[in-house]
């Protein structure tokens, strides 16, 4: 407890949480179109791109205040995402594979280029290698007010092409139909990601900043589907697994930043696809096992009711044995059809007497309902 | 010597991953390589922390085993239908990754574990590592284990090729014809996973993926035969691999590094200048698509309006441009040629079609 007291008055840790959380939000709030456009992955490549930018930077200008070496990213970034879309629309290769390739080829640039660094007299490049795996203990005040200058700037840019983006993202063609420009618009996003990936370089390092693009954004969906609210709820899971990455390493000694706020969105996105109601996985299994249940009841009671009419007598009773064998292939089938015969029993929908079964006066009525619906809005 | 045998061992490298690259490339997954060459890392250390020995054999097995388990979660995620596969491969590997590094930073600090030379390997130390048979140096380890790994992938694919041809361009008569592209499937991503683990100590994660990815990404725009392609794809593999070495010697930088540049320089002048598919030939086949469109907006703009009453300002030779929605130069352009094909005419300072354009409309 004393312990947790420490961390949360100390000033660094401040420092530190702030800016994670705010870097978590933006990717967040951005990532959600990367999510819904079917590019997670390009932040990823712009990451790795962002490496040869700092180390031409830094051979440039002999310096390694962040500013600079930020331009320097953004510009190899932002080529990246060009070669990207150059390759995707002059030939039949998919973006996926120009991804990877323009990843590795410029990420070996950037190992080139800081190996040559390293040969050249005078030059430290110690610390420049803190972007692949990024530091976010290192984080100074400075950084954190870009992370937020950025944020800041981010969020109004959103907020202000709110329904560009949002038809864009949708409805493409359609976007196009009433003169807004589906290119600028997808440009304008990949200069978000750019952005936000560069700033986030620091904190998680060039791996894992993927994740804080792509993760928020599959969480928030889970739960809605309106996209201001995904876009809010992706901002509030960035924004808290930031916080709660930063507090739990700092809590607990020997783990590293970067991974302890990923593993937090990870464990996230874990509970979001597997509890969230009408997406999740759980809503799902128990979603589609009523209405098994349901299609095997009205089933028997179908069943029952054909039966019936055959043999023109209200209350004839039939073996449940030789007349459900004809309509399963499984013995677990069976048993299923058995066990909901039973339900329906305590349901007061079927009755039975010796293992002989026939329709209530209940079930009966029920069934007729059922197909003068049937007859009313057709089969479906 | 070392020279020598470090050039061999990229070469191999540069082989054994062109031979199921091929097959990513087809598929279209390649970014799973991405995500295997990371998640390898976790392997090695859960071998690790079982084994509690750098050297073990058991350290590369978990490694193949857990590319294989990337692969199962990815598709596990897919399969929920909750998201696409890239931000399922865009969250799972940054998850195993952090545990990954959560883990070695936490219990293996006393060892000596090094995430820089899994990521980013040293070539240059491969032949430090020899393989002694009876008391007798034979060369360095890495160049048997890539040599091993590239025999297990080619004879996978020759004794395969059939099956894997099938599943991957129509998987659905592959499961007619009695064989599971399932299987196959993990076929390929055990191999992918085998053929990075065996590649990584040598040359490092990220270049595994250039070599996975360029070679055949750039045989995949020179032919459309799948032998051809593996057999293109392996030639530009190697001479990947030279180029890169002899660039990363002059200039003393990394090895691997410079095999990806190269990798990627390869790519993109075969990109630029390939007959079909290629930029310049994307282009040009563009810009005359866009011409022919230009040509046929304006003999149809001409046709209707020549027998309207605004025919003089529709048609005019100055205003015509403003009529047609299509930028000014094109028009330009368009209206010469068709004056050149003698389809149109200047009158009186209106365009009127000729004869000849009239039975070119006609025929429309």
């Amino acid at each position: 407890m004393n312990n947790l007291m420490y961390v949360l008055t100390d000033y660094t840790f401040h420092i530190v949480a702030l800016g994670a959380t705010l870097l978590g939000m933006m990717s967040g709030v951005i990532g959600s179109f990367a999510v819904l456009k079917k590019q997670s992955l390009i932040g990823d490549a712009i990451a790795h791109a962002a490496l040869p930018g700092i180390a031409i930077t830094f051979l440039l200008t002999q310096t390694k205040s962040n500013e600079f070496l930020l331009v320097g990213a953004l510009v190899t970034g932002l080529l990246a995402t060009v070669c990207m879309h150059t390759m995707k629309t002059y030939s039949k290769i998919e973006v996926e594979s120009a991804m990877s390739l323009i990843l590795s080829t410029f990420f070996g640039l950037g190992l080139v280029l800081l190996t040559y660094i390293q040969t050249i007299p005078n030059a430290h490049q110690a610390g420049l290698d803190r972007f692949i795996f990024g530091q976010a203990a290192t984080l100074l005040q400075s950084d954190v007010l870009l992370i937020a200058i950025m944020a800041i700037v981010s969020m109004s840019v959103i907020i202000l092409c709110w329904k560009e983006l949002k038809l864009v993202t949708f409805d493409t063609i359609f976007a196009q139909s009433i003169g807004i420009s589906p290119k600028t618009i997808s440009l304008f996003l990949s200069v978000l990601i750019v952005l936000v990936s560069i700033v986030g370089l620091q904190t998680v390092g060039v791996i894992l900043m993927s994740a804080l693009l792509v993760a928020p954004g599959v969480a928030a969906r889970q739960w809605t589907h309106k996209l201001e609210t995904m876009v809010i709820l992706a901002g509030i899971f960035g924004g808290v697994s930031g916080g709660i990455g930063t507090l739990v390493s700092s809590l607990m000694t020997k783990i590293p930043t970067g991974p302890s706020i990923v593993l937090s969105m990870g464990i996230i996105v874990l509970i979001s696809i597997v509890f969230a109601p009408s997406r999740g996985v759980v809503w799902r299994l128990h979603h589609s096992r009523i209405q098994q249940r349901r299609l095997a009841q009205e089933h028997i009671l179908g069943l029952l009711y054909e039966l019936l009419c055959q043999q023109q007598r209200v209350f004839n009773r039939h073996n449940v044995a030789s007349m459900l064998q004809m309509k399963v292939t499984t013995q677990a089938q069976l048993y299923d059809m058995l066990r909901e015969l039973e339900r329906l029993r305590k349901q007061g929908f079927v009755y039975c007497e010796n293992d002989q079964w026939t329709l209530t006066k209940r079930g009966v009525e029920y069934v007729e309902t059922l197909y003068s619906k049937e007859e009313q809005y057709g089969t479906p | 010597m070392a020279h020598l045998e470090i050039q061999l061992i990229a070469m191999l490298v540069a082989v054994a991953c062109s031979i199921p690259g091929t097959f990513l490339v087809l598929r279209k997954m390649t970014m799973v390589t991405d995500a295997i060459t990371h998640t390898i890392l976790l392997g090695i250390v859960l071998g690790f922390l079982v084994v509690q020995n750098v050297h073990s054999p058991i350290l590369s097995i978990s490694a193949v085993a857990m590319g294989v388990v990337t692969v199962w979660a990815i598709e596990m995620f897919t399969k929920t239908k909750q998201l696409s596969s890239d931000a399922a491969i865009g969250i799972v590997f940054p998850f195993l990754f952090s545990l990954a590094i959560l883990l070695i930073s936490r219990y293996t600090s006393s060892i000596h574990l090094d995430i820089d030379s899994v990521l980013l390997g040293e070539l240059a130390f491969a032949p430090f590592h020899r393989l002694r048979l009876f008391g007798v140096d034979i060369g360095p380890l890495s160049m048997y284990t890539m040599g091993a790994i590239v025999l297990v992938n080619l004879t996978l694919v020759l004794l395969f090729f059939k099956e894997i041809k099938l599943a991957i361009f129509s998987p659905e008569i592959a499961i007619l014809f009695g064989f599971s592209p399932t299987l196959l499937f993990y076929g390929l991503m055990t191999s992918v996973s085998l053929t990075t683990v065996g590649a990584f100590e040598a040359v490092g994660a990220i270049l595994v993926i250039a070599f996975i990815v360029g070679p055949p990404l750039s045989a995949y725009l020179l032919t459309t035969d799948l032998k051809r392609m593996i057999w293109l794809s392996i030639g530009i593999g190697i001479w990947n691999a030279i180029i890169g070495y002899q660039f990363a010697i002059i200039f003393d930088v990394s090895i691997a590094g410079s095999m990806a540049v190269s990798t990627g320089i390869t790519f993109m002048v075969i990109f630029c200048v390939t007959p079909k598919h290629g930029l310049l030939s994307g282009i040009y086949i563009k810009r005359q698509q866009l011409q022919k469109l230009a040509c046929q907006t304006i003999l149809t703009h001409v046709y209707y309006y020549g027998q309207q009453q605004t025919r003089h300002t529709a048609n005019g030779v100055v205003s015509i441009e403003r009529y047609i929605q299509l930028r000014q130069h094109i028009v330009r352009r368009a209206l010469q040629q068709l004056i050149n094909e003698g389809k149109l005419q200047c009158i009186d300072g209106y365009y009127e079609l000729t004869i000849h354009g009239y039975e070119t409309m006609t025929d429309y």
